[in-house]
């Protein structure tokens, strides 16, 4: 009888992985189709050699990726890694009192949301364009400033480094917001209580229990504003006027102008390759990847 | 129902003075002052919603009274923060720490005060043991069952020997096995310890047998706040009467009083109680709980009571019968007499010994209905 009734479950069971399949196979297509293939695509150019005129001839080399070592481009990626490092941090700390603030105010947390996440469905062209015009030495702040008279000439606010960082933050912050929003929003808020009822005042409450409990949520947050910063070839365009290079303009530009398409897609899977590894270490301090999702 | 514990002193550890609590124009603690003692069980006990949890997070801190004061050891806690109040909690979804182990969890609040590393090690220890976990130190959170969180939340609390220790249903979400295990553990772990208890339930059975004293509250009230065994015998107030047990309540008047019984006039006849706390023309509740109802196929002196019996309903060990009064009323009696017992739809006289018959004070008509809208568990 047992035997029987078992062998009735494993059927059972294959039909339903069957089932599984078959519901998976739209969503299997369109990831093998538009996802994997492209990106196995870019891996076979970037070992190909350039040809003249922006051809490419198939011929096996790994000099693009050769050339990625040279000092021009290397600083290009030191650089690209460091502005996206100081505009995440940045992002994290100007994000989480503000997803702690919005968590904290139950009644409205969901209107300070969605006016947190309007610039963010604004297009981004729209909103660097309107930092621009903020910025600008003839612009709002530079104007201000000369008409109380505390500046004489307009100073310069764009176009450098800084003004890059700050742009990077203006643009990615609601995806620093959302996910450290949702972690500090689902902790169990008896356990604040907790730790005081001990005897611990609110810093050391925020070290040892706030902090360590909300850490996912500050880790996908990293995850979700460092991947787009070190792509963002628009705000660099922009606001960096052409001085501030990232990895993500000798990108476009080897697509686009240089037309060396080799080159720019081992530039491409070096990048991906980057964040493939920033995931493995968000899994590996136990981040859960639907809360990048999220 | 335990006698009163010797250990409990006079001295006054926690006093509530006219203390009162508002949410916008919601009333939820009405003018309440209590007395808790010193190595005192005392229980909040009344039905969802009446204010215990709202009363324990004054005295712990996490609330503000709107009006009132609050001592610990007669000194007012108005100003103090819930860090900065010698009491500890039990909370009812034990809020142990998810990110630390369980030794780290029990020393919390010791690793707060800087107790020295070697000291902090004996005591959990000796916590451990107390609460029977010794071997689980290493444990994280989420592989401990919900017992042995429950202890972990009160060792965590107790570790720092607060003067009061208060609970919030610490048992609510226990089995009912369990849950009578670690009453009577935590009724030792008091006793032991001689640590003041202020512990909320909304179990009445959970209350009458761990405590030295219940205050039973009704709608942000304090009904009565005496020792179990008075709170059964000498309700104060319907309310009581009926949240505590079941009790057959009868509206009466007081007819005639005798030097050795009071006479009363009910809606469905003539019954007799003892005289002392009435007086002639008192209109009361006469309360008689099902186990003290007595009937006779013969009428007794002083009774005129007839009822219909209606059905009998066997629980467990005991049998239950429901008779209706002449009015319609339903009364219940329990413990029957063996012997002859009546059938389904015979007619008996309904009576009760003097002393069972507790007189009880009308409340007015407003408070009346709001016992009506109160569940009676
Ligand atoms: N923060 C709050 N804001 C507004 N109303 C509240 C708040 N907390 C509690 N109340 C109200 O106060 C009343 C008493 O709540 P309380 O939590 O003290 O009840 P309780 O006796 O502990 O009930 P239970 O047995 O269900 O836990 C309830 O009517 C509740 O709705
Ligand atoms: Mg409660």
């Amino acid at each position: 009888m047992k035997i029987i009734a078992n062998a009735d479950y494993v059927k059972r069971k294959k039909k339903s992985r069957l089932s599984q399949v078959f519901m998976c196979a739209p969503l299997t297509v369109w990831v093998v189709a538009l996802i994997l293939l492209p990106l196995l695509y870019l891996l076979f150019m970037s070992f190909m050699t350039k040809g003249p005129m922006g051809t490419v001839k198939y011929i096996f080399s790994v000099e693009s990726y050769i050339r990625i070592l040279e000092p021009e481009y290397f600083n290009v990626v030191k650089k690209s890694v460091f502005i996206a490092a100081i505009s995440t941090l940045a992002c994290v700390l100007v994000g989480y009192p503000m997803a702690y603030f919005i968590a904290s105010k139950k009644k409205i947390s969901g209107t300070l949301m969605l006016m947190m996440m309007l610039p963010f469905w604004t297009c981004a062209l729209v909103t660097i364009y309107s930092f621009v015009i903020m910025f600008s030495n003839s612009g709002l702040v530079n104007t201000f400033l000369m008409k109380l008279g505390i500046i004489h000439e307009p100073i310069s606010l764009l176009y450098n480094n800084f003004s890059v960082a700050v742009g990077m933050v203006y643009e990615l912050l609601p995806f620093a917001v959302m996910p450290m929003y949702s972690s500090i929003e689902k902790m169990d808020k008896s356990l604040i209580e907790a730790s005081k009822d001990l005897g611990a005042g609110p810093v050391r409450t925020f070290l040892q229990v706030t902090l360590p409990l909300t850490k996912p949520g500050i880790f996908a947050a990293v995850i979700l504003t460092f991947i787009p910063c070190i792509g963002y070839y628009m705000i660099t365009d922009m606001l960096g006027g052409g001085t501030t290079m990232l990895i993500g303009n000798v990108i476009y530009n080897q697509f686009t102008s240089a037309r060396d398409w080799p080159f720019g897609a081992a530039l491409s899977c070096i990048l991906a390759a980057v964040i493939l590894i920033l995931m493995y270490v968000y899994t590996k301090f136990g981040g859960d990847l639907d809360d990048l999702g999220a | 129902m335990s006698d009163v514990n010797e250990k409990v002193s006079d001295e006054v550890i926690v006093s509530l003075l006219n203390v009162e609590k508002w949410y916008g124009s919601n009333n939820v603690v009405k003018n309440m002052s209590m007395k808790i003692k010193r190595g005192e069980f005392l229980t909040l006990l009344g039905p969802s919603g009446c204010g215990k949890t709202t009363t324990l997070r004054m005295i712990s801190g996490f609330e503000e009274p709107s009006a009132g004061v609050i001592k610990i050891e007669n000194e007012s806690v108005e100003m103090k923060e819930p860090y900065q109040r010698d009491v500890n909690t039990v909370f009812q979804s034990y809020a142990l720490f998810p990110n630390m182990t369980v030794f780290d969890n029990i020393a919390y609040g010791l690793k707060v005060k800087k107790v020295p590393k070697d000291e902090i090690k004996t005591r959990v220890e000796e916590m451990l043991e107390l609460v029977q976990l010794k071997g689980f130190e290493k444990r994280r959170i989420d592989q401990m069952s919900g017992g042995q969180k429950q202890r972990v939340a009160i060792a965590r609390a107790l570790i720092n020997a607060p003067k009061v220790l208060l609970l919030d249903e610490p048992l609510g979400a226990l089995d009912l096995k369990l849950r009578k295990q670690m009453q009577l553990e935590l009724k030792r772990l008091q006793k032991k310890l001689n640590i003041t208890f202020v512990y909320v339930t909304h179990d009445q059975e959970e209350a009458l047998t761990m405590s030295d004293r219940i205050a039973v509250m009704n709608g942000g009230i304090i009904e009565q706040l005496d020792s179990p065994k008075n709170i059964y015998e000498h309700p104060k107030t319907k309310f009581v009467a009926t949240f505590i047990g079941e009790s057959n309540i009868f509206e009466a008047a007081v007819n005639e009083v005798k030097e050795d019984c009071a006479v009363v006039g009910m809606e469905c006849g003539r019954g007799s109680i003892l005289p002392d706390d009435v007086s002639l023309g008192d209109n009361i509740y006469v309360s008689v709980r099902p186990e003290d109802m007595r009937f006779d196929t013969e009428s007794v002196e002083g009774f005129n009571i007839k009822a219909v019996v209606k059905e009998f309903i066997y629980i467990g060990n005991i049998t239950k019968m429901v008779a209706t009064l002449s009015n319609g009323d339903e009364i219940k009696f329990t413990r029957l007499h063996t012997g002859k017992l009546p059938q389904v739809g015979d007619v008996i006289n309904v009576y009760w010994s003097l002393k069972d018959g507790i007189p009880i004070p009308t409340e007015t008509a407003a408070e009346l209905q709001a016992l009506k809208n109160v569940k009676i568990g």
